[in-house]
């Protein structure tokens, strides 16, 4: 008996032999270990925070800030709330995320269309774009940006004007700042009604395509339908928009929208950064395509222009937007990179100025973590959805 | 080959054709550059790019330059750049404030670096195992001893914090507390104990497990004994560290811990047990979806909380360990498409042998996973280099660093001062990011030729 029960043995046969049982022991040990790292942590928290006196908790969000923010979308006074203040700095990294976001893409294109020309200069010209702002440090080029470029334009009296409208300075750039007088409501409803038209114009225009194969020019209709509503309503409005010009006042430019160094500085870098690896992706998303449908196209009688954009580019966006995704994420994420230089993006205001003056490091980094996790997960989600439009339709 | 089966067959000969006119390389340039008007457009915008941005950057770096001087005044009319100022400043760059008579350490740790990686990355040397060791296993032990001069002065280890153990007093040898080493030993040998318990009661392998946990505790103890002896090395704070070489520590113990740690997150991601994967899925998607940055103020301002009162951590400690675990993530995904180009096949071939799991990953799996994805942590390296600089905004001062508070120096106040610095460290920047990104495309290459793929 205890003779078997020993080959048995040798031969290794232990409850650790059983796949089931083993993988039932190595979870239940992870779970035992993560719980009971959480809950030294949270002990250790516990402690030290009551021996620091820091207190807990979210009330700060209604306590007022107190400091100022020198880019501000709605409406903000040092009087605000922290809460105020946390919104302020969402919608300025929003703003800077979106814009850039957009320019990048413009410039990535064509850097990348750019790098595939057949003229040589021009492909190399590209390349070494590529080359050089992809192998410098971000943060390297924020900085660049703002104390190289911007920080030394002159100042406000001797500024770079152009067309006497719009002014470059080391404060800035001042532009006019549009005032919308009663009756503009109508003409913002005009733009919307008139583009409403020109997408259902375009839907039907697509489905007629689909189903008779004509081919409907849509070009100057849409422009017509775009435009005319609303300069029309615009004239029997009595013109509801004028212009708030800025003005030399002393030392400083009065009146007028003013656009701060940090945020052209950040924009700039982000845009010119992230358009490097965007005209790679382009690039590579072309060159993905074969050559087979470029000819297949040519044979068929479409001209350059055609094939380039209704065979190569949309079976090249089938490759890609995945990268494309991860490129505007990493935007999102490097907009964070505005607390080097000050520009009052989330990061700054928040993780930055709130937790210095209240103190509460841990609910504020969470709640900074949880913004910045929330921003990539609903931009991730809007790319997939777009990218699930874009696949292959296979039967 | 008669030719009677054919259908046509030329029965005269061809007329000879004119000599090719439209051909050579000036007609390939004009052919190429200007012709049609949006080429020739094309081509008179890069010449405008290239005279606007390439010739004012070689006249700035080089014809312009002053390039002798010993202080401000010798670029305040200059049209190019202020050499003199990076040559003034070249100690604060590289090494940051680290005491200029211990310089040889670093400079040492340079070298040893520099002579165990030049092997180790070109393909055609032999003995990388023996160099591979070295590198990932002896040299950070002698880079952290030369840098930071060793001799931790541990005093307590496990028995030690949790019971009154003190019998030893303070009493040392050689930097070696008695009470910890004691304390070590005796911990050995109880989980020794321990797991040999555990083991019988399970069934397994008792001596083996009891054996293996011996043996993990004796490499850790011979780490952290190298690390604990005192060489008679003057102790040098990290707070006086600086410039390229915080760089240098920061992304290469960045990507050398991270490694492991994202093979073993990489692995429970593609686990079958479903706690495993969803820990380790979380864990990796958390530290991808938040910016660098924000880990760096958690390990700074964050950690501290989350530690036992009274420990405390260097604050160069707590940014590489948050920049490890932020890498690791990154990491884990690139082990990730290693693994999933392994064909089945492998997986069913080692099972067919016999191996269990362990041995399928780490004999058959992972070595032609991790090959086939050096490039990308090539590539992940050197978005680490670049990510380092971020460690400014916690008041860490590396290469970036140092260049804006030298930029504050009013001895060198001159109005090329910021264009010669950022032009000085723009250049090392782009030296180590391109060289690295043409290795990772000259490996690539070789794994094609190679793979025939």
């Amino acid at each position: 008996m205890s003779e078997i029960a020993d080959a048995g043995r040798r031969k290794g046969r232990s409850l650790l032999d059983n796949p089931r049982l083993r993988a039932i022991l190595v979870q239940s040990l992870l779970l035992i270990a993560i719980a009971s790292l959480a809950w030294m942590l949270i002990g250790n928290v516990r402690t030290n925070l009551a021996s620091r006196n820091i207190a807990s908790g979210f009330g700060f969000f209604d306590v007022t800030a107190g400091f100022a923010i020198s880019q501000t979308l709605i409406p903000y006074e040092e009087s605000s709330t922290y809460g105020r203040a946390f919104v302020v700095g969402l919608l300025n990294t929003l703003l800077v995320s979106a814009i850039g976001i957009v320019l990048a893409t413009v410039l990535g294109f064509a850097v990348g269309v750019a790098r595939l020309s057949s003229n040589m200069l021009l492909s190399r010209l590209a390349g070494a774009y590529v080359e050089i702002l992809r192998n410098l440090p971000l943060l390297f080029q924020i900085l660049f940006w703002y104390l190289a470029v911007l920080g030394t334009l002159p100042g406000p009296r001797q500024s770079l004007s152009l067309a006497g409208e719009i002014f470059l300075n080391n404060r800035g750039v001042f532009v006019p700042k549009p005032l919308f007088a009663a009756g503009s409501g109508a003409v913002a409803l005009a733009v919307v009604a008139g583009s409403a038209l020109a997408i259902i114009l375009a839907i039907w225009a697509r489905r007629r395509r689909l189903a008779t194969g004509k081919i409907i020019a849509t070009g100057w209709i849409t422009l017509a339908l775009v435009l005319v509503p609303p300069a029309v309503t615009f004239v029997i409005m009595g013109a509801p928009l004028s212009f708030e010009r800025p003005e030399l006042k002393g030392f400083n430019f009065d009146g007028g929208l003013r656009v701060v160094p940090e945020f052209l500085a950040l924009l700039f870098a982000l845009v010119t950064y992230t358009a490097a690896y965007i005209a790679e992706i382009v690039r590579a998303g072309i060159l993905a395509i074969p050559r087979g449908q470029t000819e297949a196209a040519y044979s068929l009688g479409l001209r350059r222009g055609l094939t380039l954009r209704l065979v190569v580019v949309p079976q090249a966006m089938r490759v890609i937007v995945p990268p494309l995704t991860s490129q505007y994420l990493n935007l999102i994420k490097n907009s964070s990179l505005a607390a080097a230089i000050g520009y009052p993006d989330f990061f700054y205001v928040f993780a930055g100025t709130t937790l210095n003056q209240t103190g509460q490091a841990i609910e504020i980094i969470a709640i900074t973590m949880a913004v910045y996790l929330a921003i990539s997960l609903v931009t991730s989600a809007l790319m997939n959805w777009y990218n699930r439009r874009l696949a292959l339709r296979e039967r | 080959m008669t030719g009677s089966d054919r259908a046509y067959i030329r029965t005269r000969l061809a007329a000879n054709e004119p000599p090719p006119t439209r051909a050579g390389p000036f007609h390939a340039i004009v052919q190429g550059l200007f012709s049609g008007p949006l080429n020739i457009a094309f081509t008179l915008f890069s010449i405008v790019a290239i005279a606007f941005a390439a010739l004012p950057v070689v006249r700035f770096l080089i014809v312009d330059a002053v390039w002798q001087g010993m202080d401000a005044s010798a670029c305040q009319g200059a049209g190019g750049a202020c050499w003199p100022f990076v040559q003034a400043k070249f100690g604060q760059f590289i090494y940051g404030t680290y005491p200029e008579a211990l310089r040889w350490r670093p400079d040492l740790v340079f070298v040893l670096g520099a002579l165990l990686l030049a092997p180790l990355l070109a393909p055609a040397a032999p003995l990388k195992r023996i160099n591979a060791l070295l590198f990932f296993g002896i040299y950070p032990i002698v880079a952290f001893v030369l840098l930071t001069g060793g001799n931790l002065d541990l005093r307590h280890f496990l028995i030690g914090r949790l019971t009154a153990w003190n019998i030893f007093g303070s009493a040392t040898t050689a930097g070696l507390s008695w009470n910890f080493w004691s304390d070590y030993v005796a911990t050995a040998f109880l989980v020794a104990v321990l797991v040999e318990v555990g083991a019988a009661l399970l069934g397994a392998r008792a001596r083996k497990a009891s054996f293996t946990a011996l043996f993990v505790f004796a490499a850790v103890g011979a780490v952290v004994l190298a690390a604990d002896l005192d060489f008679g090395l003057e102790p040098v704070e990290t707070r006086s560290w600086g410039g390229l070489m915080v760089t240098l520590v920061v992304a290469i113990t960045g990507i050398v811990a991270s490694l492991p740690l994202g093979i073993l997150l990489a692995l429970g991601r593609r686990s079958e047990m479903p706690l495993v994967r969803l820990a380790s899925v979380i864990f990796i998607e958390f530290w991808r979806g938040v910016p660098l940055i924000t880990v760096l103020f958690f390990a700074t301002y964050m950690l501290p909380l989350f530690l036992p009162s009274g420990v405390s951590v260097d604050g160069l400690l707590r940014v590489l360990i948050g920049v490890a675990l932020f890498s690791a993530a990154y990491m884990a995904e690139v082990v990730r498409g290693g693994l999933q180009a392994i064909p089945k096949s492998q997986y069913e071939a080692a099972e067919a042998l016999g191996l269990g799991y362990w041995q399928t990953m780490s004999f058959v799996v992972l070595p032609q996973a991790l090959t086939i994805v050096i490039p990308g942590i090539v590539g992940n390296f050197i978005g680490l280099f670049k990510d380092t600089t971020l460690v400014l905004i916690v008041a860490i001062f590396d290469l970036l660093g140092q260049l804006r508070a030298a930029f504050a120096d009013p001895a060198w106040a001159s109005p090329v001062t910021l264009y010669t610095g950022f032009a000085f460290a723009g250049i090392i920047y782009f030296v180590f990011c391109y060289g690295m990104s043409r290795y990772a495309l000259s490996l690539e290459r070789r794994a094609a030729v190679a793979g025939g793929r």
